[in-house]
């Protein structure tokens, strides 16, 4: 269980192969795109994408805003077909599986790949009832001391329980940005989803709280396969393994995040991490 | 604007249109406040006749005896507990209907024609007049489903007079929900209705109890179509079942208000007291409903 | 552990999930329901009455006295009461209600709305049978002072109240549209040298016109539906006339006095309520029709 200050923070050039590496081609990938093309209405929105997510790993998509990042992972768990007109071409494959197949259960998927939003947006109950709402709904809740254990399982997960213990039954809006940000991946971990979506989730936090969630993706990573969007370059550098450069809708490079930030094979790749462009 | 010459009748044109100018934007005000002031001095006028004519009428006896021939004996009994009554049908069967359409028209329907359609004709309904509504009663309750003229039909031709007000105002509730608590829902693995139930009408609640508690109110004060579909205007009993027939407040007094004698008059006015009474309750009771459930909602 | 095909807990709920959307749907479609439901009845019965009476003695005659023993079906005496009292309550309603919304709009300061605005709302929840009253026992006496020929029921007195309560109506609507006009304009308007009542008469009140006629007609609709005002305070004589200061009847008020009678169901008398009906919901159908159109198009503009 880390605290706040125990670990030092990767930095960008300290990155070395130490751990066990599933960059390792024979690893089969979690999440297999295979020429995604996604359209809002007539508008293509992305194009052509192809990408193999490697599990237990953490990948991050950079770009300028608009490119097309959040988006793409919005793909990833269906969430873009609750917006009217928006279509799919290509297929998306986890654990083999195309996930937009007409026979495929969307509700199923979403509980199997979790999703962290920009804008913490915990429901107005309390920290206990959000994390024990999931549960229910998906028939996990098992008896009233089972439900107990599940809900501080992964507030320990989320390293937020020696904050809350003793106030689990206060409203959840009660508490600061960061810690219902931590409450929200909590409440996502509950449900043991295999891959977790994370989208910006640190951008509305101060820098202290954006620590914490840092460190917090480093532990689950072990357990999860997580995949990150974010605008802010220092970050992807510090928490991923691979990074993906989006770029006007379409998938610029991919590579391990040191390549990509140090010798990066695409002029654009390179303009845009040395901060020629936004 | 510059300061100019004084409002005098010097030679300088522009000074005398700045100085006219200023005198109507003054003037102009004037009079929509005098505007405001009728309107004020309307309800006052109102309240004043209304109370100075009804409250030496008003006593417990009033409002528990039977209505009668003799002006002094008269009572408002019946007709109060057959307007209760009515409501209270009426919001059985009018929410569940109402709460049901707005959650499909919001949540389900998006904008296929059908749905708008529906739309359309919601907002047509609510400006029907309640006139018509007695119509429909009449022919389609009273006659066609034997229902006679009875509580069951009074309330149900006032459930569907109120059914658009209840979707229209619902919808504004569940509209009025955040997006986001939607989507954490859905990212969780629930299904639509799940999210729905759980999380979408808890916190739409207590702006659709306001929303119904409106209806009701306007329908408590609804005459003319019960008047046609269903009530009497001389009830010597108080119903006591959805088949019994039934008066209600307003009928009373508009039969009261009906008689030359200046003493069914004042019946009519301490009647209309107790109306308000009756309005004011409700108001207070869909007030602490709301709180209620806003505390709830927020832990 | 993979992302496999669904498993029987989910199926169960899926099949739940398509029968709570198919009921939810059929609520909604009772809506639909009140309109048929409304058309048929009005329809089955005029159809059935206008086999006894041709159409162009109905629309066209003006005498109406379907329950005298040489009965007359003119409706248009009935038609003039509803016009007359209609008339009076929108001369009253639409340049008050007006000038409330422009006051409201551009000129009041937070205080006076939140006084202000309340005070309208009470106005427009008053029962109208509490109207009713007032109209008959205190407006009637009032007006009766200044003009000692008015009858005790008249088509003034509940043609002023009646405006009154629809004054708020008109006042919020075309509040609406006003505030539906862009800030650029007004400011265009002030950089001129305009003063305000210019702006508001000028430029606001021209630039929201599509949305104030909607409001007014919309009040007008209101008019001719309102029923209990005119019941107790105008009469029961049905009169072609445009005298205001004698007793008239309208629409709305023949049917209440039908209804109240031992009308039996299938006899001429009982059908001619409905006929009047028809006409009473023709006429609001088409003015609420061209009001929601003015509507859009006034949305349309400025969106």
């Amino acid at each position: 269980m880390s605290t706040a200050t125990s670990r030092p923070l990767a930095r960008l050039g300290d990155l070395t192969s130490n751990r066990q590496d599933s960059t390792d081609t024979n690893v089969p990938p979690k999440i297999d795109v295979e020429k995604l093309d996604f359209y809002y209405g007539d508008k293509r929105a992305l194009q052509d994408i192809s990408i193999r997510i490697k599990p237990n790993l953490v990948t991050a998509f950079i770009g300028p805003s608009g490119c097309g990042k959040s988006t793409f992972l919005r793909t990833l768990n269906r969430m873009n077909d609750i917006i009217p007109g928006t279509r799919v071409n290509g297929k998306i494959l986890i654990d083999n599986v195309d996930i937009y197949t007409s026979g495929m259960d969307v509700v199923q998927l979403r509980r199997r790949v979790g999703m962290v939003f920009q804008k913490s947006n915990p429901f107005p109950k309390s920290i206990f009832e959000n994390i024990a709402y999931g549960l229910r709904i998906n028939g996990m809740a098992g008896s009233k001391s089972e439900l107990a254990g599940r809900v501080e399982e992964s507030l320990k997960q989320a390293a937020l329980w020696d904050e809350v213990k003793d106030r689990l039954h206060e409203s959840a809006l009660a508490m600061s940005g960061g810690q219902q940000q931590r409450l929200c991946i909590a409440r996502a971990l509950a449900v043991r989803p295999e891959i977790l979506l994370m989208d910006e989730p640190a951008s509305a936090l101060d820098p202290i709280a954006t620590q914490r969630i840092e460190e917090l993706i480093y532990d689950l990573k072990k357990t999860y396969t997580i995949v990150i969007v974010t605008h802010n370059m220092q970050q992807a550098a510090r928490v991923s393994d691979h990074t993906a450069f989006f770029w006007l809708g379409r998938l610029v490079e991919y590579d391990r995040t040191e390549k990509i930030f140090t010798a990066p094979a695409e002029k654009l790749t390179e303009d845009y991490v040395t901060g020629r462009f936004g | 604007m510059s300061q100019t010459a004084p409002l005098g009748l010097t030679g300088d044109p522009a000074a005398r249109t700045v100085a006219w100018r200023r005198f109507t934007d003054v003037a102009f005000q004037v009079i929509a406040l005098v505007v405001l002031l009728v309107a004020l001095g309307a309800l006052g006028a109102l309240i004043w006749d209304i109370v100075s004519d009804g409250a030496g009428r008003l006593s417990w006896d009033f409002v528990t005896s039977f209505p009668s021939r003799r002006a002094s004996q008269a009572g408002i009994w019946p007709a109060l507990v057959g307007s209760v009554f009515i409501i209270l049908v009426t919001a059985v069967l009018a929410v569940p209907v109402g709460v049901a359409a707005a959650i499909y028209l919001e949540e389900y329907g998006g904008r296929s024609l059908g749905a708008r359609l529906i739309e359309l004709n919601i907002t047509n309904l609510a400006a029907v007049p309640s006139i018509i509504y007695g119509l429909l009663g009449l022919g389609l309750f009273v006659r066609m489903l034997g229902m006679g003229r009875s509580v069951l039909a009074g309330a149900s031709t006032l459930a569907l007079l109120v059914l658009p007000v209840v979707i229209l105002s619902t919808r504004e509730a569940l509209r009025a929900v955040p997006g986001s608590l939607r989507e954490g829902s859905y990212a969780l693995g629930a299904t639509k209705w799940q999210t729905i139930w759980y999380q979408v009408l808890p916190v739409a609640t207590p702006g659709i109890l306001t929303g119904l508690i409106l209806a009701l109110s306007r329908a408590i004060g609804e005459t003319a179509p019960l008047i046609i579909a269903g009530a009497v205007t001389f009830a010597t009993f108080a119903p006591d079942s959805i088949w019994s027939p039934f008066t209600v407040l307003p009928i009373q007094i508009f039969n009261w208000v009906s008689r030359p004698q200046v003493e069914f008059h004042a019946n009519a006015a301490a009647g209309i007291l107790v109306l308000v009474l009756l309005l004011l309750s409700m108001n207070a009771i869909a007030i602490w409903l709301r709180d209620r459930y806003t505390k709830k909602g927020a832990a | 552990m993979s992302l496999g095909p669904a498993r029987e807990p989910r199926r169960r709920s899926k099949r739940f999930e398509f029968i709570i959307e198919w009921v939810l749907f059929l609520s909604a479609l009772l809506s639909i329901g009140t309109t048929i439901g409304i058309i048929l009845v009005l329809t089955v019965e005029t159809v059935a009455f206008l086999r006894e009476v041709s159409i162009v003695e109905f629309l066209t005659g003006t005498e109406w006295t379907p329950l005298f023993s040489m009965p007359r079906f003119g409706v248009l005496p009935l038609v003039a009461g509803t016009t007359l009292v209609s008339l009076i309550a929108m001369a009253v309603a639409l340049p008050m209600g007006l000038l409330s919304a422009i006051y409201l709009s551009e000129y009041s300061s937070d205080g006076v709305r939140r006084v202000v605005k309340p005070v309208l709302e009470l106005l427009a929840g008053v029962p109208t049978v509490v109207y009713g009253y007032f109209a008959l026992l205190f407006v009637t006496p009032v007006l009766q002072r200044f003009l000692p020929a008015l009858s005790g029921f008249n088509a003034v007195s509940p043609g002023i109240v009646m405006g009154i309560m629809i004054l708020p109506l008109v006042s919020s609507l075309a509040e609406d549209a006003m505030r539906g006009v862009p800030r650029g304009l007004r400011e265009g308007s002030y950089a001129l040298g305009a003063t305000k009542m210019q702006t508001s008469l000028r430029v606001v009140v021209p630039a929201a016109f599509s949305g104030i006629t909607a409001a007014f007609i919309l009040a007008v609709s209101r008019a001719i539906g309102e029923t209990m005002i005119v019941a107790i305070a105008a009469g029961q004589q049905p009169r072609l006339t445009f005298d205001p200061t004698v007793p008239v009847e309208t629409m709305t008020a023949y049917i209440v006095q039908i209804s109240l009678g031992d009308t039996p169901q299938g006899t001429i008398e009982y059908r001619t309520i409905f006929a009047v009906g028809m006409l009473l919901f023709i006429g609001t159908f088409g003015l609420n029709v061209v009001s929601a159109w003015l509507r859009e198009r006034f949305r349309e503009e400025y969106a």
